[in-house]
């Protein structure tokens, strides 16, 4: 009985098309084929890891004279003198992780509803035309980003937002101090939004591809909709996580846009509405002016920071929704 | 039926769509290479960028021949482009130091263009005219020992105003510019106490701790400024007149409010031309002389004394013989000061003197 | 809900830009401010611009994807896929400054093709993580009936799964032209600019993230309502675009 049912089950599933395809694929044998394959295959890996290799090389070369007046200083220090040239990473680390953090935790629940609502609720004569527009939202380039943020988003964090949050929750340190409209929540949020459609377009993907079987198995044994939802969101929590990896990327990454609504002040302080600095903004910020040497040398160390902190960032990012999900779903898929 | 059909459909409309792009842009007037034209590259300092496109627009009518295109993408990017001759000529506020003259491929020059002003301006309701400073409040202001616009220092500065008891807020400039160089350059001569707390002047600012926000460009600062109340900050002229901020007088070296304008600006580098050496690199911050606007520079061109190319190097340098002379009236529309007429002639001599392969290029 | 916010902003675009279009603008090159000008060298910019990055960028990608997804799961894959992933995060100035080394320094000047390498370069890792999440996603039973039928490993992954996972794919494909069509930093240092129509891809190319950039960093008002404008038209590109490749790589059901 199961034997039948599964082949009707796998033809049933491929479409004309993949017939189609399984058949022409068929016309053509060899081994040979497969080599080639696997070489050029291979070569794309290795253009990727020659281009890590290359950047990497590149700026620890230049990095090279900061690292040896600093030391491990660099990492501890939180001055940052251009005028003295006294320096030191660690308000840029706080500040890049932080305003990522906040705009991962913004963004991902939004996005997540914006998938959902597209994939499982919406009829398809809306989903398609939103599912465009926040794609579209991607391409909006990142200094009008940062225009938008100081004309819109700025005085509407400083008249609105913010005394509401500082009336209700003002009692966390994270919500005191003076309100200005810029600083790290204004950067945290603009992050999320620009992260936000990334995040939306690739779990869209991914909910879409989970296989019409497991709705209806989850239906049949008499799942409601949101329930199902979470068995559709079970089934895609590697795919949903690979999106998260991607969106943070970005906002690590970001420069333009939170340059011009996070206050560029190097320091470390609790509260969400004092200006801080990342990585990304220094360097965009001075590169292009400093000509001092071991200026110059310094903001590549920060750059080479600023790869690890990724390395780590996008470790814990995986391990999170890993050890969330691992519990629920059966089959552990390949981080 | 399969994806490769599409896929092959699909390329041949792009191509067919981009070729149709390309022969419309191919038919435009300007750009490639139009027999005999000389192509030259500039790159530089943003502040003069609105006057120098004017300029290789204009010129390109005087002379046809000649495709010239400036990109602004600060004073850094121009010395780096002029020391790496990745660009014709480069273009920087600040005069380059000798160390960096070492880096370049040759002898550099520095040819004088039009002279700027960086202003002082603010947001502050319920004040009629603008606001004037002289030196102490403004460094009081920005090391944050006058922390509210009604002290005392500031309605001495304006005894007819009306101050409001507001928090002052200072706006910054976070990235490094020319813009900066020329405010602490400023500071630096009036004030001891700024050398001391905020340090040399220099392309970046560093303020005591805790004060001020730092915004990204004369675009963040204004635009801070514009949208927030009770702020203060400096930024290029042009950025304040044309956004509506208010400019306020500062107090010159013979003790007079002076306002920027064209004249009082072009004073600030005819005051100081008996200490302005041979290279022409000088600073004219708190010039002498009663009408002089005490924070003004120059904005230089950097090129080469000896030209690799004689066609390159003869469009270039009867550019800046154009630029200097018929091209003032330009300038003065966009509110650039014109160099006082020694320095012009100084400009001519320098310009006179720039050869390709040991001939002048200027007969 | 989010879908309020983003028309939020892209009304507020296309409110602020949309007097500024017309044939002019769309077809002339920029002028001295207050003279008019237009974007159409830069859109054509742009466009070579992106379609170089794509020629390298896409193949690599999708080729690492697929290596990634296909023969990526022991310790070399897992650090492969570690290090793409790291390299999404990089600002892209960085990767302006790699290529400013590496391509216009010994070249002498900016160019197209540094411009063009500049966001292959940003592409490459997007383009190879969405590649590799969609084709895992493509159900085995497709592999083995291939595989079962006797085609060879290259032809299951190219006849097969390759177009199953074609719209999840081209998802990936236009995330990161979008994402690359919003770039500024890196074209900064390596295209540069220019006021001139311009196809030689040796020279100073404009695109439009520059001449936004350009013209939203200036004092003068009328810039900045260019600024808007030329965002419009940005935009509106990359939608067409969207709108193409979508109905490509759509299954027909």
């Amino acid at each position: 009985m199961s034997q039948v049912q599964t082949t009707t089950q796998a033809t049933e599933g491929i479409t004309a098309t993949q017939r189609w395809n399984i058949r022409r694929a068929l016309s053509q044998t060899g081994t040979t084929g497969d080599a080639v394959f696997r070489i050029v295959l291979f070569a794309s890996v290795f253009i990727i890891l020659a281009i890590v290799v290359g950047m990497v090389g590149m700026m620890l070369s230049n990095a090279m004279p900061a690292i040896k007046h600093f030391g491990f200083g660099f990492l501890t220090g939180k001055n940052w003198d251009p005028v003295r040239n006294e320096f030191g990473a660690l308000p840029f680390i706080y500040g890049t992780i932080v305003s990522s953090v906040l705009a991962v935790l913004i963004a991902v629940p939004i996005s997540l509803g914006i998938a959902i609502f597209l994939v499982e609720q919406a009829p398809r004569k809306i989903a398609q035309p939103i599912a465009f527009l926040v794609e579209l939202l991607a391409a909006i380039p990142s200094v009008v980003y940062g225009l938008w943020g100081i004309f819109v988003l700025a005085p509407f964090i400083r008249e609105h937002l913010g005394p509401i949050l500082q009336k209700y929750l003002g009692w966390l340190p994270l919500f005191q101090g003076k309100l200005t409209g810029i600083g790290m929540l204004t950067g945290g949020i603009i992050l999320a939004i620009m992260i936000t459609p990334i995040i939306t377009a690739i779990v869209r993907d991914v909910l879409t591809a989970v296989p019409v079987t497991q709705r209806e198995a989850a239906l049949a044994l008499g799942a409601t909709k949101w329930e199902t939802t979470k068995v559709v969101l079970d089934n895609a929590a590697s795919g949903i996580a690979g999106a998260i990896v991607l969106g943070l990327g970005r906002a690590i990454g970001e420069t333009m846009a939170v340059t011009m609504v996070i206050g560029n002040m190097p320091q470390i302080s609790a509260s969400l509405f004092e200006p801080a600095y990342t990585i990304a903004s220094v360097l965009a910020s001075n590169f292009a002016e400093a000509t001092d040497e071991l200026y110059l040398s310094s903001l590549i160390l920060i750059g080479l920071i600023l790869f690890v902190v990724t390395f780590i960032v996008n470790g814990l990012a995986k391990l999170l929704v890993m050890t969330v999900t691992r519990g629920k779903s059966g089959t552990a898929k390949a981080a | 039926m399969s994806v490769s059909n599409k896929v092959f459909q699909f390329t041949a409309l792009l191509l067919s769509f981009l070729l149709l792009v390309l022969s419309f842009a191919c038919s435009k007037p300007t750009g490639g290479n139009s027999g005999g034209a000389v192509k030259l590259q500039g790159v530089g300092a943003t502040f003069p960028a609105p006057i120098y496109k004017k300029w290789v627009d204009e010129y390109g009518k005087v002379n046809p021949n000649a495709q010239i295109d400036y990109q602004s993408q600060g004073s850094g990017a121009g010395v780096k482009a002029a020391q790496n001759q990745t660009a014709d000529f480069g273009a920087s506020d600040a005069p380059m130091s000798d160390e960096d003259l070492k880096q370049a491929k040759g002898e550099l020059l520095h040819i004088p263009t039009v002279l700027g002003a960086v202003v002082i301006t603010y947001n502050l309701a319920g004040v009629s005219k603008p606001l004037q400073f002289s030196p102490e409040t403004i460094n009081d202001i920005f090391l944050g020992k006058i922390q509210k616009w009604d002290d005392a220092k500031i309605k001495a500065d304006n005894p007819d105003a009306t101050l409001p008891a507001n928090d002052i807020s200072v706006v910054f400039r976070s990235d490094g510019s020319g813009t900066t160089e020329v405010f602490t350059d400023y500071m630096t001569k009036v004030s001891p106490e700024w050398k001391e707390k905020v340090g040399p002047k220099g392309k970046n600012i560093k303020l005591p701790e805790g004060i001020g926000i730092g915004a990204k460009g004369n675009e963040g600062v204004t635009g801070q400024i514009k949208n927030t109340p009770n702020t203060i900050g400096y930024v290029e002229f042009i950025y304040a007149k044309q956004n509506g901020l208010p400019i306020a007088p500062i107090k010159n070296s013979t003790g007079k409010f002076i306002e920027p304008t064209l004249e009082t600006v072009s004073a600030a580098a005819a005051e100081m031309l008996a200490d302005t050496p041979e290279d022409l690199r000088v600073s004219i911050t708190n010039s002498k002389g009663e009408k002089a606007y005490p924070i003004s520079s120059y904005t230089y061109i950097l090129i080469y004394k000896d030209q690799k190319d004689a066609a390159k190097g003869k469009v270039l340098v009867d550019f800046l013989w154009w630029a200097t002379h018929d091209g003032v009236k330009f300038a003065q529309e966009k509110d650039y000061a014109p160099l006082p007429s020694e320095i012009v002639k100084k400009v001519e001599t320098k310009l006179n003197a720039i050869t390709s392969g040991g001939k002048p290029l200027r007969q | 809900m989010a879908v309020a916010l983003l028309l939020i902003i892209l009304s507020y675009i296309a409110v602020r830009g949309i007097t500024s279009i017309n044939y002019e603008f769309l077809t002339d090159t920029p002028k001295p401010v207050g003279e008019g000008g237009g974007i159409g060298n830069a859109i054509v910019g742009s466009l070579i611009m992106i379609l170089l990055a794509s020629a390298v960028g896409m193949p690599i990608g999708i080729a690492a994807g697929v290596y990634l997804a296909e023969f990526g799961d022991n310790w070399f894959g897992k650090f492969i896929r570690f290090i793409t992933d790291t390299l999404t995060g990089i600002p892209s100035i960085i990767v302006g400054i790699f290529v400013f080394t590496l391509i216009v320094l010994p070249m002498g000047r900016a160019s197209a093709w540094a411009g063009g390498m500049a966001l292959a370069l940003i592409m490459i890792p997007i383009v190879a993580r969405t590649t590799e999440e969609m084709i895992r996603l493509v159900p085995n039973s497709l592999r083995e009936g291939a595989l079962a039928l006797g085609a060879p490993q290259w032809r299951v992954t190219t006849g097969v799964v390759l177009p199953a996972a074609a719209p999840g794919i081209a998802t990936g494909a236009m995330l990161a032209v979008a994402r690359v069509c919003g770039e500024t930093a890196p074209l900064l240092f390596t295209a540069l600019g220019s006021r001139f129509y311009n196809i030689e891809l040796d020279q100073p190319m404009a695109s439009l993230t520059v001449q936004i950039y350009n013209y939203a960093i200036g004092p003068y008002d009328v810039e900045h309502k260019m600024a808007w404008a030329a965002t419009l038209v940005l935009m509106t590109l990359i939608l067409l675009t969207n709108i193409a490749v979508r109905y490509l790589t759509r299954k027909k059901y």
